[in-house]
Formats: structure tokens, C-alpha cells, sequence
């Protein structure tokens, strides 16, 4: 009989961040990589909560609280940074940000 | 068997929503990919008797912060299919080449390990429900500083967005 352990939801975790990776590194899109960001920070969500169940604590949880409010103001002020910059340039590609260049 | 089915679908269709999200061309299309996963993240969070967080989960991710993914799409449309073209050129040759060498070096690591992760120390064997009531016990007692400080990052990145839409400039009339 099989049991499902912390491990494997460590593994998916580690899959689902590589994909998240992946996506930033291979996608121009400032949108598409905002996406991949939230990826990402849903692996540590992950990660969290299976340590929170094998360890039989609250903490896990809790920390997952303060991820999700931080990935929600990421979002407000990057989403924020996206609009403008498509003002700007009337594309949201990443490549063309030359002129932020210091 | 039962547990072994409510952890390998949802994990299937996070997969499968997170390859979505990164390989799909229309934006929409790739929004939806991520409201995929983030669903399945939350049945798994049921499975793992985190109800309150999977609860929150619903709400915020695949509800508010989807939302206004999908504002922002709509705003400034949807890709045009000469975005995708190479601007520094060689990118694409040295990001895969990275890629390939990270991600054979991490499976090497987990294949040769067997999938097991040195946790140090057992699994306890009682489960915490975690319900509202014990959270918020833990979140406004022992976790009640960082709780605070959670507010002040909201309002600061809520004046920031303001501050960032509002155009300073009159507009010229063209």
C-alpha cells in the first residue's frame, strides 16, 4: 500500500517552481512573466503548507497568510508598472525597455 | 487509494495549468491556465486539512488577483504576433542552454536521491485542522507585529498604484 507522504507534494512543489522558472526566462511578455512570478510564489505556498501538516503546526498556514497579501501588492504595483509602461511604448514586452537603462 | 486519486489529479491539472500559463500564446488563454492552477493548488490545500488558507486561496488568488490579470489584458489588448520576435539577439540559445544544464543537474539530484527528501524529522502522526479559529488564535496573539506591518504594505502599495495610473501631465489635444 502506497501512502501519500510529504514527499511527493515536495516533488510537485519542485515542479511546479522549475515551470515557473522556465516561463520567466523564456517568455518576453511582462505579463506572462507576472504569471510565472505568481507561479512560483504558489510552489512556496505549497512547501508551506505540506511542512505545516508533517510537522503538525499552525506556523505553515499562517506564513502562507503573509505570501498571499505580499503576492497581492506585487501584483497592484506590477500590474501598475505594466499599464504605464504600455502608455508608453504601446507594448508590454520586456525587450524594449531599453530606456530604463540607468 | 482514495488519497493517492485526491493527490494525483489535482496534481495532473496544476501541471497542466502552469504549462498552459507559460506555453499558450493568447494571454487569455494563458490567465485561465493560472485560475486552473490555482484551483487545483486549493483542492490539494484541502487534502493537506488547510481549509481556511484554501478558502482564501479561492478568494484572492483565482478571484481578485485573476481579475484584475484579466483588467490589464483587456486594457492593453492582447499580443500582436511580431512581439515575440528575437530583440537581443543570442537569447534564445543562451537561456536554453542554461536552462538544460539547471534542469539536468536538479533531476540528476532528485533521481539519484529516489524522490526522497531528508526531512530530518518524522511525519507527527495527529493532523491540525486548519480552521479559522485556530489561525486566527495563532494570527493574533503570537503573529499580531507582522500582521500590522501586513497593513502598512497594503496601503503603501495601494498609494503606490495610485500614483503610478495618475498622469501628471494634461493630455495634448491632437
Amino acid at each position: 500500500m502506497i501512502e501519500v507522504s510529504t514527499d511527493w507534494y515536495l516533488t510537485l512543489a519542485a515542479v511546479l517552481f522549475s515551470i515557473g522558472f522556465i516561463g520567466m526566462m523564456i517568455r518576453k511578455n511582462a505579463l506572462i512573466m507576472f504569471m510565472c512570478i505568481e507561479l512560483m510564489l504558489n510552489s512556496v505556498n505549497l512547501t508551506f503548507i505540506a511542512a505545516s501538516r508533517h510537522f503538525g503546526t499552525i506556523e505553515g498556514q499562517i506564513s502562507v497568510f503573509f505570501v498571499l497579501v505580499v503576492a497581492a501588492a506585487e501584483v497592484v504595483v506590477g500590474l501598475a508598472i505594466i499599464v504605464s509602461i504600455f502608455k508608453k511604448q504601446s507594448s508590454a514586452s520586456v525587450d524594449l525597455l531599453r530606456s530604463s537603462r540607468g | 487509494m482514495l488519497d493517492i486519486l485526491l493527490f494525483a489529479v489535482p496534481a495532473g491539472l496544476v501541471i497542466l495549468g502552469a504549462l498552459i500559463v507559460i506555453f499558450a500564446k493568447n494571454p487569455v488563454h494563458n490567465s485561465m491556465g493560472l485560475v486552473l492552477t490555482l484551483a487545483s493548488l486549493a483542492i490539494i490545500y484541502i487534502t493537506l486539512n488547510a481549509t481556511f488558507v484554501a478558502m482564501v486561496q479561492m478568494l484572492v488568488y483565482a478571484g481578485a488577483v485573476m481579475t484584475l490579470f484579466l483588467f490589464v489584458i483587456m486594457m492593453i489588448g492582447v499580443d500582436k504576433p511580431d512581439q515575440t520576435r528575437e530583440e537581443i539577439k543570442g537569447q534564445t540559445l543562451l537561456v536554453s542552454g542554461t536552462l538544460f544544464i539547471l534542469i539536468g543537474i536538479i533531476s540528476y539530484v532528485v533521481i539519484k536521491s529516489g524522490f526522497k527528501w531528508d526531512l530530518w524529522f518524522p511525519a507527527v502522526d495527529y493532523s491540525l485542522e486548519g480552521t479559522p479559529d485556530l489561525i486566527a488564535g495563532s494570527l493574533f496573539t503570537e503573529w499580531v507585529l507582522p500582521f500590522e506591518m501586513i497593513s502598512i504594505l497594503l496601503i503603501v502599495a495601494t498609494s503606490a498604484a495610485i500614483a503610478l495610473a495618475y498622469d501628471t501631465k494634461p493630455k495634448k489635444k491632437i
